[in-house]
Order: structure tokens, then C-alpha cells, then sequence
């Protein structure tokens, strides 16, 4: 199955959703991402336990720091899947490339760039 | 048998009568006449009359303030005083100036924590809680003195009361903290308004078992309902309230326009059941803003007329 | 420990706003358990800071350090040499921490970055509960191990209330109440007729009414 996903996307690999901390997803907007979404196995599903559950509350910890910085909470979601599911996932990589392209650039690049300019 | 006090309440205790009280919420303004009022209506009918504290912690005209207004009408006031807005000094104090008025009788409350009421933003006191406050005011009586060990120049002349409610939980030891409030200085109890009378009436065995109805005189607490919703509100919303379904149903199988009535002979039959009870020395009764009905309810129960003494002070 | 939270990132970035350079200051100890002010909570107030001045368009200046402790000498004196290229602290620490760096840098805003709450325990990870409010005088020996000051909303001596309803506060459901579980502890212990004892009136004296309180170690003290 060679399915395509928008090339905006940049993938970093973890060997689990629960490495994802908080820092991580705010560094990627701090460092002009637009948008960050946690893909993640299903819920009840983890081998590490609860690895999944710990990133769905790191991403609603992000999206409450995004919503009250002005950044903007809705650039940040989670996405749950099982390892068979590519078309989910190609799915939900258009669906988030959409949702960032409605909300525009994110705020802090534009503001960085101007600040240098 | 000897009375300590000049207290009227204590004098017909002691004489073996079943004593009747009853209770009047201040007004939330300055009016006096909105106690006053109250306290006609029911005065020939009790035999002294308690003022709540800002009870629920709703801020109200003071219960001291008010009960020199029945003390000045000839009427017999009880203080209640709870321990959560006041410190020892200003509880010393108030009870200091009750006696100045020849105020006699005093309920030893701590108070609805103030969560409830119209400043759950303030803070709250609690510096003694209420059998500390019944020993503060044995010790003001008995032994002419404030804590602080200090002689009092004319100590206060107090029937001294504490609340009970068999009905809160652990159950286990509702008794044994009622022997505690005895060994602190009680000597009258009223206790939480009954509805489950089973319940109560095993509390009162057990109360019998430690002989502690010969050392303190439990009056029994006693509530008419208004409406069916009031009982519905009184069994799920009120800490430490137990109302038996069957008491709810009883009062919500009647017609609306009947309810009032179903309440007051709900609280008739309680009375009338418990004045058989060994160890029940008289009720309490709270009709909440409904004072009018406090004579029927005497009246129909068999209480009336109110014994009279023959020395009255 | 110490059980602190963190104050809303809006009421932090009022207090920052006419700042430009500020120093971020952790403590490894209480706030860290607690997941208030520790390193980790440092670089993501630092992090969201800086996104929300750049996107007003202030190049806030913002470093980061997280102290052993903040409530002795030794660890705040590490910020000595560096402190003063600021403008600002925003301590993470408890206000102990805030304060006791406030005493030291005079000159030096420090600008409190947690609520502190309380003594407590963690119940689970996430929830933080209070067991002891320091009132010099610690009675847990008569009362099975639970503090009625700490425990009970009414501080009751001899509880409990009226109000004690299925094991919970009149004030909360969600609440304990302190004297069911003093009553519960001495029926465990087999020494319910403690429960009869009278406790005697507070001195309250060592408690807060007796103002800011002191201990001194004479034979400990160089």
C-alpha cells in the first residue's frame, strides 16, 4: 500500500507517545511549527501501559498553554490508530494539513520574522 | 431538686415537667419587630425560646441582640452561640454581656461550617469547638472564672445546653460523644430534628445504658414539614438529616393543599410516640418560619398549658 | 512536602509584562514531587513566555535555572554572580523559596510563579492532599495518627460534627471527614474509649495566632 500523505509533514519517530512531553510540542512552536499532532496507538492498547494516556494529557496540557499564549489551542491534537491503519493515517494527516491551513501560520513565526526583518 | 440557675427552663427540667421549647431566627436587617413578632406568637405556648446564631452562616441580626429583645418583653431566651465566628475572648465576652441582661440559658453550638452561608470567602474561628465552649461556661459559673484563670465579678448564672444528632454519622459513637459534652458541663440537650424514629429511640437506649439520661435532660428535636419538597430537600440536601422514605412518601402522597397539614400531625405523632420514651425530658420545637404553628402543634401534643412556677424570677 | 500549583500562565505574564530579561528559578525539592516549579515546569513557562511576548512583539529574554533548594542559603547563593544581568525572577519555588530570595537580592524583583497550597502527600499521581497545617503542637499521638486541624474543616477538638454524614465532611462529599477516619484509626488500634477523653482547649499560641513563629537549636547552632 503506497498511499500518499501531504508533504508539509515532518515526522519525528518515538518509540512511544509517552516520550512525548510537553516541552516537545511547545519547542516545535516555539521553532515555527504551524501545527503538532501526536499519532498514537489506540487507547487500552499501549505495550508500555499507559504511554498513550499519559500523551493525550500532554497534548491537552499544550493545547490549554496554546489557547491562553494566543497561539491558539485547536494546532495541537491527538490521533489515535493501530499499526494496520494507513489510510487513517493519511486520513488524519490531511484532515490536520487542512485544519492548520484554515487557522493560517502560526502567530510566533510571523512575529519572529518580523522582529528580524 | 435544687436548681444552680434562675433559669426557668431548669426549674421546670427539675421539677420533673416536660419541658417545651422553641426557636426564633433573627431577622437579615435591624428590625427587631421581625423577632419580636415571632416570639408572640409563641410565648404562652414554651417555656423558653432559643435564638439561632446566623445559623447556615447566613449573616443576621445578632443572637445576643436578639434575645435581650425577649429578655426586655418578660420572655425567657436561650443564646445560642456557636464557636465558628468568635474567639475565646469575644465568646467570654458575649456570654458576659447575655448575663448582664439576666439572660439564663445557653445552647454550646460550633456552627454550620461557613461554606453554606453568604461568606464562604471569609474565614473562620473555631478557637474553642462547642464542649469547649460548655466547659468555658461551667468554669465562668461555677467557679467564677475566665480562662485565662481570672476572677469574673459576678459571674454568669447559665442553664447550660449542647446539641445532639443521633441521626450523624459514625454511629457508633453519638452516645459515647454525648457522655463526652455530659463530662464537659451539659446539662440540657436538644437535639437534631427527629424523623427517624426507630433510629432515635435506639440512640435513647443507649443513652439509658449509661444512666446518662439522669445527668443530662434530652429534649427532643422536632420539625414540621411545610410541603412535601421541604422533606425531599431536608432528606437529601441537609448534612446529617435522616428523613425515612416513608416520611417523604407520606408527605407526598397527600394533596398539595393538605401537605402543611400532614406535616403538623407528622410532628404531633412524633411527639406524642416519644413522650413515652424514658429519658425524653421535653422537645424542641423548630417550626423554620412557621412560628405560627408552634401552638397548635403544643396544644394537639398535650403540653398545653405550660406549667407555672410559683417563684418566678 | 510542600503542595504548590501553578498560577494561570495570564496572571503570570501580567506580573512579567514590563520586564525584558528574566531569570526562571526551579527548586528540585517539594515543587518538583508536586509538578509546580520543578526543571521540567521551568522550561515550559519559559517556553510559552517567550511565545507569548514574541507574538506581541517583545524579544522577552528569558534564562532558565532550577536550584537544589530555595529555602537555604547555600543554593541561592549560586545565583549570586548572575542575578543582577536580570530584571526579574519569577520563582518557582513555594513562598518560602520566593520569599527567602526576595531577602537576600534586595534590589531584585522575584516575582512568585506557584500558589502555594499546602502540607500534603500525593494521593495518586496528580492528586495532592493536606495532612498537616503546623500548629507547634502535635496531638496525632491522641488522636489515632489523623490530625483534627488538618483534617477536620472545623479544626474540632472533639468531633465530630453534626454535619459527618456516610464518611464525609457536611463541606464536601468529596471530603473526609477527619473525625471518621480518627474514629475508624482507634477502632483499628482497639482504643475507641480514647475517643471519650476530652481534649482540653487549644493553645493556639504556636499555632499562626501566635504570629511568625521561630525555632532555634541552641545545640545546633554554630
Amino acid at each position: 500500500m503506497r498511499l500518499q500523505y501531504p508533504s508539509n509533514i515532518k515526522i519525528v519517530s518515538i518509540p512511544c507517545t509517552g516520550k512525548v512531553d510537553l516541552i516537545y510540542i511547545l519547542r516545535a512552536f516555539e521553532k515555527g511549527a504551524d501545527g503538532v499532532y501526536v499519532v498514537g496507538c489506540m487507547e487500552g492498547e499501549c505495550r508500555f501501559e499507559k504511554g498513550n494516556i499519559r500523551a493525550r494529557k500532554r497534548v491537552e496540557q499544550a493545547r490549554h498553554i496554546l489557547e491562553s499564549i494566543g497561539v491558539g489551542g485547536e494546532r495541537v491534537r491527538m490521533y489515535n490508530l493501530s499499526s494496520s491503519e494507513a489510510p487513517h493515517f493519511v486520513r488524519y494527516a490531511k484532515e490536520m494539513t487542512e485544519k492548520i491551513r484554515e487557522l493560517g501560520p502560526n502567530p510566533i513565526k510571523m512575529a519572529k520574522e518580523k522582529m528580524a526583518a | 431538686m435544687k436548681t444552680k440557675t434562675p433559669s426557668k427552663l431548669e426549674k421546670i427540667i427539675r421539677a420533673g415537667h416536660l419541658a417545651v421549647t422553641s426557636e426564633c431566627g433573627p431577622p437579615r436587617g435591624s428590625d427587631a419587630e421581625a423577632i419580636t413578632k415571632k416570639a408572640e406568637m409563641i410565648k404562652d405556648h414554651v417555656d423558653a425560646i432559643n435564638v439561632t446564631d446566623n445559623q447556615t452562616s447566613m449573616t443576621r441580626l445578632s443572637s445576643l441582640a436578639s434575645c435581650i429583645h425577649l429578655k426586655l418583653m418578660g420572655l425567657e431566651p436561650t443564646l445560642q452561640m456557636v464557636t465558628r465566628d468568635r474567639n475565646r475572648i469575644a465568646l467570654q465576652s458575649d456570654i458576659l454581656g447575655a448575663a448582664s441582661f439576666d439572660i439564663y440559658n445557653i445552647l454550646c453550638l460550633s456552627g454550620d461550617h461557613q461554606q453554606f452561608g453568604d461568606s464562604p470567602t471569609g474565614q473562620n474561628v473555631f478557637d474553642l469547638d462547642s464542649m469547649q465552649l460548655v466547659q468555658t461556661v461551667k468554669l465562668m459559673r461555677d467557679e467564677g472564672k475566665f480562662l485565662g484563670g481570672d476572677e469574673i465579678k459576678r459571674p454568669p448564672k447559665m442553664f447550660i445546653g449542647a446539641a445532639a444528632n443521633p441521626f450523624a454519622d459514625p454511629f457508633e459513637i453519638r452516645v459515647p460523644r454525648l457522655a463526652k459534652k455530659v463530662a464537659a458541663g451539659a446539662e440540657f440537650i436538644q437535639t437534631q430534628c427527629i424523623y427517624n424514629l426507630e433510629k432515635f429511640e435506639l440512640w435513647m437506649k443507649l443513652v439509658r445504658d449509661r444512666g446518662l439520661h439522669e445527668k443530662v435532660a434530652i429534649l427532643a428535636g422536632v420539625t414540621p414539614f411545610k410541603t412535601a419538597g421541604m422533606a425531599k430537600y431536608m432528606k437529601n440536601r441537609v448534612p446529617g438529616m435522616d428523613v425515612p422514605d416513608e416520611v417523604v412518601k407520606r408527605m407526598a402522597d397527600v394533596p398539595k393543599e393538605k401537605q402543611a397539614d400532614e406535616g403538623i400531625n407528622i410532628c404531633v405523632e412524633t411527639i406524642q410516640r416519644l413522650k413515652e420514651c424514658e429519658g425524653v425530658r421535653g422537645f424542641h420545637v423548630m417550626a423554620i418560619e412557621w412560628e405560627e404553628k408552634v401552638p397548635e402543634i403544643v396544644e394537639r401534643s398535650g403540653l398545653y398549658p405550660r406549667p407555672v412556677l410559683k417563684t418566678d424570677n | 512536602m510542600i503542595v504548590a500549583k501553578q498560577k494561570p500562565v495570564e496572571e503570570i505574564i501580567e506580573e512579567a509584562k514590563e520586564y525584558d530579561k528574566i531569570l526562571l528559578a526551579g527548586c528540585n525539592e517539594c515543587v518538583t514531587v508536586c509538578e509546580a516549579g520543578g526543571k521540567k515546569e521551568v522550561a515550559v513557562l519559559a517556553s510559552a513566555l517567550r511565545m507569548y511576548f514574541m507574538n506581541q512583539g517583545k524579544d522577552l529574554k528569558i534564562d532558565e535555572v532550577t536550584l537544589e533548594r530555595q529555602c537555604d542559603h547555600e543554593y541561592l547563593e549560586e545565583i549570586r554572580n548572575t542575578i543582577d544581568q536580570y530584571d526579574a525572577v519569577i520563582s518557582l519555588a513555594c513562598g518560602v523559596g520566593v520569599q527567602f530570595m526576595a531577602e537576600k537580592y534586595m534590589q531584585m524583583p522575584i516575582l512568585p510563579g506557584v500558589d502555594t497550597c499546602f502540607m500534603g502527600v500525593t494521593e495518586e499521581r496528580g492528586v495532592w492532599t493536606e495532612r498537616c497545617q503546623g500548629c507547634g503542637q502535635c496531638v496525632l499521638a491522641k488522636t489515632g495518627g489523623i490530625c483534627p486541624v488538618s483534617r477536620c474543616a472545623k479544626r474540632l477538638f472533639n468531633g465530630p460534627c453534626g454535619g459527618s454524614t456516610k464518611g464525609c465532611c457536611e463541606i464536601n462529599k468529596d471530603l473526609l471527614c477527619g473525625w471518621q477516619l480518627i474514629v475508624d484509626r482507634l477502632t483499628e488500634l482497639g482504643r475507641l474509649e480514647d475517643y471519650e477523653k476530652l481534649a482540653p482547649i487549644k493553645d493556639w499560641s504556636t499555632e499562626r495566632a501566635g504570629g511568625p513563629r521561630k525555632v532555634i537549636r541552641e545545640d545546633v547552632r554554630l
